[in-house]
């Protein structure tokens, strides 16, 4: 079985995101980059497969610029056999999706596995914008999978709950929690990931649909106003006459 | 400019996201058409006709009930095609997304998703979405002729001025490679509140020391009609649902009124919930740090606080 995990490299969870050059740019100053932790799902979920199923290989994917392959190696550290970076700025989901698919077309991988989104951006189309451009089928957010033979057996996180459908290999899927569970990499992955293979590829040209304008950070929160413990009354008053939301 | 509006149906009903999502494109003055796949009732298309539908295509095959991603987003691309739209507007869901990205990928659209209010066709399409799971927003050009917009709840407000609508009937051509994926049972939470729907939400976390203290929680959800969620920790530890995790990597909640009870207030938690237009949280340790984010704050134990804060809310309905 062939296996691609597309992950990105995004700020650590417990960044404070401020932006500088006129707001069009994130102020790196003071943020870790990490594997996003939904990629990091997917990530833990391939090298569980290949564990199970001798022959297997895993393939990590990023697309971003030099300043990522620290992120891969530690992709590489956690299981991953080789890495491929796709050299160019991940500027927009059908930008990324188009260098995804141009990797994968003549590769035959069973599974592509990513994030049900990157935690920058959130835009949670990646994915089934590859299987689209592959013509073959994708399924987000996935929580669970099993594979038999040919057939993979998925949940889906629907709002309120869940749903269990069953789809043959190849897929596209976007995963989430807890599809599996993270895995910190040991003394011997972080070792052997400094001599997997890593490739670098140039990007393929796209005509991509959409620029960025500015960023922009949310109105600054007032003040709490604190209530009595034993006062609840005046908190039901507050939100009612004040904040008028009930 | 004229747009399709896919509406999202839940036991015959829209959802209310479909329906602000209606009112979304009726402001983008054009025609506005809406597309309804499954079962649906004649009071669920007037409804969409009064948040703003010019037209309502409806297709009732019932293989059509089951949300399947494929064979909606090919027969929103049919919708589109007979009906010469180049504009998608849908609501952001499990469902809505996936679709969005076909669509778009299939039509090199431009794509944005979570977006948070009306566009600004001031100079292009601007289009404001959330970024950085609600810590940040982003504004883009939609450049391309075809567009795709995924909303998320409360970009727009849903209107109900509009016309009565009757459905016009829609026969989609769908083949089985439509259906490929098989769909093999649902497991939804019945008779609840949805949480990404809600408009108030009651969260609890592990200042509430079990799954066996949730009592109070869930009556103060039922006296404000609101749904109930929780922390990380509470449904990594099984004490709820996983569906019911409210956070960075769980659902985000954008309600009118969020209380956060006995929940620290870690900045993943906070980053699930900034969007809400007022949170109240109750914590016993006063340097918990959601008092930072909050607009109401109650230091107290919470076995205290709720009994006589769902008393508080009984008595003032």
């Amino acid at each position: 079985m062939k296996i691609l995990v597309c992950i990105s490299h995004v700020p650590d969870t417990t960044s404070k995101i401020n932006f500088i050059d006129n707001n069009t740019k994130l102020d790196v100053n003071g943020v870790q980059f990490i594997i996003g932790p939904y990629d990091d799902y997917a990530l833990a979920r391939a090298i569980e497969i290949k564990e199970a199923n001798a022959g297997t290989t895993v393939t990590v994917l990023n697309v971003g610029p030099a300043d990522t392959e620290p992120t891969i190696r530690k992709a590489l550290a956690i299981g991953a056999d080789d890495a491929v970076r796709i050299n160019a700025e991940p500027s927009d989901s059908f930008f990324v999706a188009s260098q995804i698919a141009a990797y994968a077309k003549d590769k035959n991988f069973d599974l592509i596995l990513m994030g049900r989104e990157s935690i920058d951006f959130n835009g949670g189309v990646v994915h089934s914008m590859v299987g689209e451009l592959l013509g073959i089928t994708s399924l987000s957010p996935v929580m669970k999978l099993e594979l038999e033979g040919n057939k993979a057996k998925l949940a889906r996180e629907i709002e309120g709950g869940k749903e269990y459908v069953e789809a043959n290999l190849p897929l596209v899927l976007g995963c989430q929690e807890p599809i599996a569970e993270w895995k910190i990499p040991n003394m011997r992955g972080i070792m052997s990931a400094r001599t997997k293979p890593l490739q670098v590829i140039e990007a393929i040209t796209v005509n991509t649909g959409v620029s960025l304008k500015a960023f922009e950070l949310p109105p600054a929160k007032g003040a709490v106003k604190m209530i009595a413990a034993d006062n609840v009354a005046e908190l039901v008053n507050l939100l009612k006459n004040e904040a008028k939301v009930l | 400019m004229n747009t399709l509006v896919f509406i999202e149906v839940a036991e015959g009903k829209a959802k209310k996201t479909s329906l602000e999502a209606v009112s979304y494109a009726k402001a983008l003055n054009g025609q506005v058409t809406a597309l309804v796949l499954g079962t649906a009732d004649a009071q669920t298309v007037l409804q969409i006709g009064k948040a703003g539908a010019d037209k309502v295509l409806h297709a009732p095959d019932e293989k059509l009930n089951q949300g399947s991603i494929q064979a909606y987003a090919s027969s929103i691309l049919q919708a589109m095609q007979t009906e010469g739209t180049k504009t998608l507007v849908l609501a952001n869901t499990s469902l809505g997304t996936p679709i969005a990205a076909k669509v778009a990928a299939k039509l090199q659209a431009s794509i944005a998703t979570n977006v948070t209010e009306l566009p600004d066709t001031s100079a292009g399409f601007v289009v404001k979405k959330s970024i950085y799971t609600g810590k940040a927003f982003s504004k883009i050009e939609l450049k391309n002729d075809y567009k795709v917009i995924a909303i998320k709840k409360n970009a727009a407000t849903i209107e109900d001025n509009g016309t009565d609508v009757t459905a016009t009937l829609f026969s989609p051509q769908l083949t089985d490679a439509d259906f490929a994926v098989k769909i093999v049972s649902t497991e939804k939470a019945s008779g609840e509140i949805s949480l990404p729907e809600a408009n108030v939400v009651v969260s609890g976390g592990r200042g509430m020391k079990g799954p066996e203290h949730w009592q109070p929680i869930e009556e103060l959800a039922k006296a404000l009609g609101a749904a109930t969620g929780c922390s990380k920790p509470v449904s990594d530890m099984g004490w709820r649902p996983h569906h019911e995790h409210v956070g960075q990597t769980g659902v985000k909640v954008s309600p009118q009124l969020y209380f956060a009870i006995g929940i620290s207030g870690a900045i993943q938690h906070l980053a699930g919930v900034n969007s809400s237009k007022c949170i109240v949280v109750i914590n016993k340790d006063a340097e918990a740090p959601f008092f930072k984010a909050a607009d109401y704050g109650i230091v107290g134990d919470a076995f205290d606080v709720l009994p006589k804060l769902i008393d508080a809310v009984k008595a003032s309905k």
